[in-house]
């Protein structure tokens, strides 16, 4: 919302600095996004007198001006037509940014011509389009006045910003109303809304045609016929307001609707009376499929449920957004019917958006207009056109009622303070609420405000505590440190909160970068990483590539690692911990953590060499993570079933019994491919929220560490076991021989080839014994050793390597 | 005697030129093995009266000691020499670079969340989440924007498909509808012990909307106290918030500002400013003639604690949101968003923290 500060001096009576109007917007929730004080721009610009102007003795186009600048007399060549011996006009010297062309101006010769300065047209002061030729200012222009004083275009132009729950501040009287329930000034009264009246019976009619229940569409309008006028361009005075605040002028008429909408945030319409068919116009729904040629010189069809304008003939306007182009009046108008109605906001909003029209009116009907306003507003369009274009203004037509707006809330006065933290009594929040327009009644201790009109906003007592603080200013609310144990958390994180954490601090301390990606992605994509279900393919998506909701963190892990790759940067480890879809419910989203590894384990080296990520890094990084969330590591399943998109031989899933908890390996090189990602590439995803709850009592103190005073030794042992066997069964077989002595098992060779057999390997691992009572004696080693050898030949089948 | 010294000068000397253990050992067994010469005359004492046995005794003894000594002390020597002259063999180029090391970095959208749940977690906030696909009357109804407020269109919602009953889920706009099931999910506690209540909900938060300062996803934190009407005002939401931008950004005499603002879910409503200055392109958090927005708050309205089953005569309490983004740019001096989601090695590296800086209040928020 614009205004200019001489604007706002019309309903504000003050004395106040801008800075201090300015302060006190933005304190009042009516915040300060720009002040810019034109003269600013134009301060070098002055008014000159051409002592002299004659033909350059060398281009015929030119003539050479001796400017009087009040200081001195400059020698200026100028190009536009109409420069002349005796005229005043603008002059600019050397130095002057010029804002129509962006240039700062020099000094020059132009064909042996000395040239100091400009003499300048409109659109070189960036005042308009016009440069037919120089500015021509008034014969009583003082020489030597700055040009932005002597048009009166030092005024500054205030722009602030409105919550969408504030119409009232849409007009300039709202505004200047709040400053002065502020103390910045007095409110002046509000003479323009005197009744004016008709010297004639209306010749055009409001009729309204609305289907039950449809009647809230346009409760009420307000029209009147002027005749006689003389539609010119508007004064001076109301060019300039509406051109500072980003208006182009076009005739009185038009001028004055949107002056009027600037000033007292009352939307107007004007028809030519004389394009207007019969005699009624008519509020009514629109058919679909209606046409209607608008103001922006666009037609529009609108559909059933708009509201429009119509008479006998065709449409007339889009209700509250726009009006027709074929009734609008123009310079030739000398008669025209003024609309003044209320609309819904709604339907307003509704409409203007499935049309994709912005407009002034709009913007303020869909944050309602003042009521009120439908009849004052009658009167106050009257008073300008009369003033301006002359001739003579009709009766009222009135069709509709106005909807009561009389809304009384109660404020218990306690509450300033026991909401609002702010010391007041009752007789100051009167007196604020009484400055903003209210009607207030103090019964039984209590305050019963009557809403204003131009307040539908105001709905409860909270709403009156607000405008109190408000106006008091939120400044003022003393500061009260929060009370600490007024609420005492049982834990910050819970279980899941924290496991997120350790996954990312264990993965980023594996050397992989924590990365945010969309949570949404490319549906074809998607589709190598199963099936997403329509519940999550996004009606309105940004782009065509992120379109369904990720049913797998990986691909865009993947993605980003082959933009990487694009970049230069092949060897990444990425990580994200985030959530991923099944389904459109709650429990369908999960928070996972997930990772790539793509190109190599490192950069080359003089000490180790890299070599290629394989499913070990994915295991390795997957396993750490599920360690630090709490998982029995040592006690995991390793299956072979990971889905499609691992690597079908080298992927597989971490698992305790049927609760999957990560998968992990390579990725499968179609997935790489349709992706355009260049492998090696391993992954993981890890379900940290199905690793078991500890329990949840008694769980605290850890088992006494007994070490023993007996020194642990180790065997090793070679097995020869069938290629297909897994190792981790041998593991697992080994370490069960005997639970009380064996306390760890490591596997540290496999070997296939020549010695073991077709389709056998040779599995060889270290055993460490951990006696605790005794030393052990060779009969003790030798019956250990006899039972893992008939252990692992249990249950894998395997013997002994000779 | 004069026999005695000569054998002690003899034999030392010989020690000290001895140039290897072998030597040394040599010489040892001439002299004190069995054989050897001292231990020789060692066996004449016994033919001595015992006078004459005990002061040739002492002399052949020192005798004895101080070849030892000699003999023991040249024997480290020798070892000392030997153990130099192979760590001499054994020097490396120390200059040569280590082995690869682990460079992982946190992103700082985790980084500046540790730090705010630091922060609000000592206040007494825990934290509470909620789905990203919600419903209508989570994100919107609930929170007092019905179907035709204008608040809906500044939101830019993404839709999911519309259902069988008419019904659209839809990605959530903000992380306020976490403080609707957070108060429901107080209220349906039969004893009442779901209030007070304190809580912070972090999260992705979505809008339709894509340029230079929008990305379609983004992160916030909400923050909601409610508590027994009187117990928690507006003074308590300035003196919560104050507090709050001290403390992220460690600016203790940082300057705000309260002003009065719109959302259909508070009233009062109130965006909270903080000073700063911009100089040169550069902007500084603490004192300065500038003011920059820093989040949005307000006092629950009554509407919306009604919506969720809690009594507004006896209840009330304030909520605030801000932008996780916004917050980290303004800190670490990130220039643009839309780098948060590109997933650069090379932005990760600069921007990204190690896992190990964990923020505290008491050991320091920020490495």
């Amino acid at each position: 919302m614009k205004f200019t500060l001489s604007w706002l001096k019309d309903h504000l009576e003050t004395d106040a600095s801008l800075d201090e109007i300015t302060d006190a917007l933005t304190a009042l929730g009516l915040e300060l996004e720009e002040v810019h004080d034109p003269a600013k721009d134009l301060e070098a610009f002055t008014v000159g007198y051409v002592v002299e102007a004659k033909q350059h003795p060398n281009a015929d186009r030119l003539r050479v001006c001796i400017v009087d600048t009040g200081k001195e007399k400059i020698q200026v060549v100028c190009g536009a037509p109409n420069a002349r011996t005796g005229m005043k006009g603008v002059f600019a010297p050397a130095g002057t940014h010029i804002p129509g062309t962006g240039v700062d101006l020099k000094k020059g010769v132009i064909r042996g011509e000395e040239s100091n300065g400009m003499l300048c047209s409109e659109r070189e002061m960036g005042l308009s389009d016009a440069h037919e030729g120089i500015i021509d200012l008034p014969e009583d222009a003082p020489v030597g006045e700055p040009f932005a004083r002597f048009m009166g275009l030092d005024d500054p132009v205030i722009d602030i910003a409105i919550t969408p729950n504030r119409g009232d501040c849409l007009g300039v009287r709202g505004v200047a109303r709040d400053l002065a329930a502020a103390g910045i000034g007095k409110l002046k009264p509000f003479k323009a809304a005197e009744k004016i009246e008709g010297t004639f019976k209306s010749p055009v009619q409001w009729q309204r045609d609305f289907p039950k229940g449809a009647e809230d569409a346009c409760p009420m309008v307000v029209g009147r016929t002027f005749r006689g006028l003389e539609n010119g361009p508007s004064p001076d005075w109301m060019q300039r307001r509406l051109l500072a605040i980003g208006l182009r002028p076009i005739s009185t008429l038009v001028d004055i609707t949107n002056y009027v909408t600037f000033d007292l945030g009352r939307p107007l319409h004007v028809f030519d009376a004389q394009k207007l068919e019969g005699r009624e116009l008519t509020m009514r729904l629109a058919r679909a499929g209606e046409k209607i040629m608008a103001l922006d010189g666009k037609e529009y069809e609108l559909e059933d449920g708009m509201t429009c304008i119509a008479d006998g003939k065709g449409l007339h306007g889009i209700a509250g957004v726009m009006g027709g182009e074929e009734s609008g009046c123009t310079g030739d108008t000398t008669e025209m019917f003024l609309e003044v109605a209320l609309f819904d906001p709604i339907r307003t909003a509704a409409t203007g958006r499935r049309l994709g029209i912005e407009s002034d009116a709009r913007y303020r009907f869909e944050r309602t207009v003042d009521p009120a306003s439908t009849l004052w507003g009658a009167e106050v369009a009257a008073r300008l056109v009369l003033e301006i274009c002359g001739g003579e203004a009709s009766e009222l037509s009135i069709a509709g009622e106005m909807p009561d707006t009389d809304k009384k809330v109660t404020l218990r006065p306690d509450r300033v303070k026991t909401l609002g933290g702010v010391d007041m009594d009752v007789e100051g929040q009167r007196r604020i609420l009484e400055a903003l327009g209210f009607a207030i009644d103090t019964t039984e201790g209590q305050i019963v405000a009557t809403t204003p009109s131009w307040r539908p906003d105001i709905d409860g007592e909270a709403c009156l505590v607000e405008e109190i603080l408000r106006v008091n200013g939120f400044d003022n609310i003393p500061v009260v440190p929060l009370d600490r144990d007024s609420a005492l958390p049982e834990q910050i994180l819970t279980v899941g909160q924290r496991r997120e954490g350790f996954a990312r601090k264990v993965l980023a301390g594996r050397s992989m970068m924590e990365a945010v990606t969309w949570s949404f992605m490319h549906d074809e994509q998607a589709k190598l990483f199963g099936s997403v279900p329509d519940s999550l393919r996004l009606d309105n998506p940004i782009s065509a590539d992120l379109s369904v909701m990720r049913p797998s963190i990986l691909p865009n892990l993947l993605a980003a690692a082959g933009r990487n790759a694009d970049r230069g940067y092949g060897d990444a480890g990425l990580f994200e911990v985030g959530p991923a879809w099944r389904d459109d419910t709650p429990e369908g989203e999960d928070v996972l953590a997930a990772g790539v590894r793509t190109g190599r384990s490192g950069p080359r080296h003089w000490a180790e060499t890299p070599r290629s990520v394989d499913a070990f890094d994915a295991k390795a990084d997957a396993m750490a993570v599920l360690a630090a969330c709490g998982a029995p590591v040592d006690n995991l399943q390793v299956s072979r079933d990971a889905p499609a998109w691992y690597h079908p031989g080298r992927s597989g899933a971490l698992r305790l019994g049927p609760n999957v908890l990560a998968w992990f390996g390579e990725i499968h090189p179609r997935v790489l491919k349709a992706m355009d990602v260049k492998g090696p590439a391993a992954g993981f995803e890890i379900f940290i929220h199905k690793v078991p709850q500890p329990r949840a009592k008694g769980g605290k103190t850890r088992p006494l560490l007994r070490p023993s005073p007996f020194q642990p030794l180790g065997r090793d042992f070679a097995f020869v076991v069938d290629a297909e066997v897994p190792a981790d069964s041998l593991i697992r077989a080994a370490r069960g021989a005997d639970k009380s002595l064996i306390a760890d098992v490591r596997l540290f060779d496999v070997y296939e080839g020549e010695g073991v057999g077709e389709g056998r390997k040779s599995v060889a691992i270290a055993v460490t014994l951990q006696p605790t009572e005794r030393t052990l004696t060779d009969e003790d080693i030798e019956k250990v050793s006899a039972a893992i050898v008939a252990a692992v030949a249990k249950q894998t089948g395997g013997t002994l390597r000779g | 005697m004069d026999d005695l010294n000569a054998l002690r000068e003899e034999l030392l000397a010989a020690v000290e030129s001895a140039d290897s253990a072998e030597a040394l050992e040599e010489l040892r067994v001439s002299a004190l093995g069995k054989k050897g010469r001292i231990t020789g005359l060692m066996k004449t004492l016994g033919q001595l009266s015992p006078e004459e046995r005990r002061k040739n005794g002492q002399a052949l003894n020192a005798v004895k000691d101080a070849v030892a000594a000699a003999m023991e002390a040249r024997k480290s020597a020798l070892e000392n020499a030997e153990l130099e002259g192979q760590l001499a063999a054994e020097t490396v180029d120390v200059t040569l670079p280590v082995r690869p090391e682990a460079e992982g970095r946190l992103h700082p959208i985790s980084q500046t969340l540790d730090e705010i749940i630091a922060i609000l977690g000592e206040m007494g906030f825990s934290i509470a989440e909620g789905p990203d696909i919600e419903d209508d009357f989570h994100n919107f109804t609930a929170l007092n924007i019905p179907p035709e407020h204008p608040a809906r269109q500044m939101h830019d919602t993404f839709y999911l498909p519309e259902k069988q009953d008419g019904s659209r889920m839809l990605l959530r706009t903000h992380t306020s509808p976490v403080q609707i099931r957070a108060m429901q999910a107080a209220t349906a506690k039969k004893d009442e012990s779901g209030i007070p209540l304190r809580i912070i909900a972090p999260g992705r938060t979505y809008r339709c909307d894509s340029d230079m300062t929008h990305t379609p996803m983004f992160h916030q934190v909400e923050g909601l106290i409610v508590d027994r009407t009187g117990r928690i005002h507006m003074g308590h939401l300035k003196g919560c918030l104050i507090e709050f931008v001290r403390a992220y950004f460690e600016v203790a005499d940082v300057p705000v500002r309260f002003r009065p603002s719109y959302f259909p879910f508070t009233e009062p409503s109130a965006e909270m400013d903080i000073g700063c200055t911009r100089k040169g392109g550069e902007l500084k958090i603490g004192a300065g003639d500038d003011w920059l927005e820093i989040l949005g708050c307000g006092m629950v309205n009554p509407k919306v604690l009604a919506a969720c089953g809690i009594d507004p005569a006896e209840y009330q309490g304030f909520a605030f949101g801000m932008g996780i983004e916004r917050l980290a740019m303004l800190k670490y001096g990130i220039p643009d968003l839309r780098t948060f989601f590109d997933a650069d090695l090379r932005w990760l590296k600069h921007y990204g923290f190690l896992p190990l800086e964990v923020p505290t209040l008491f050991r320091g928020l920020t490495p």
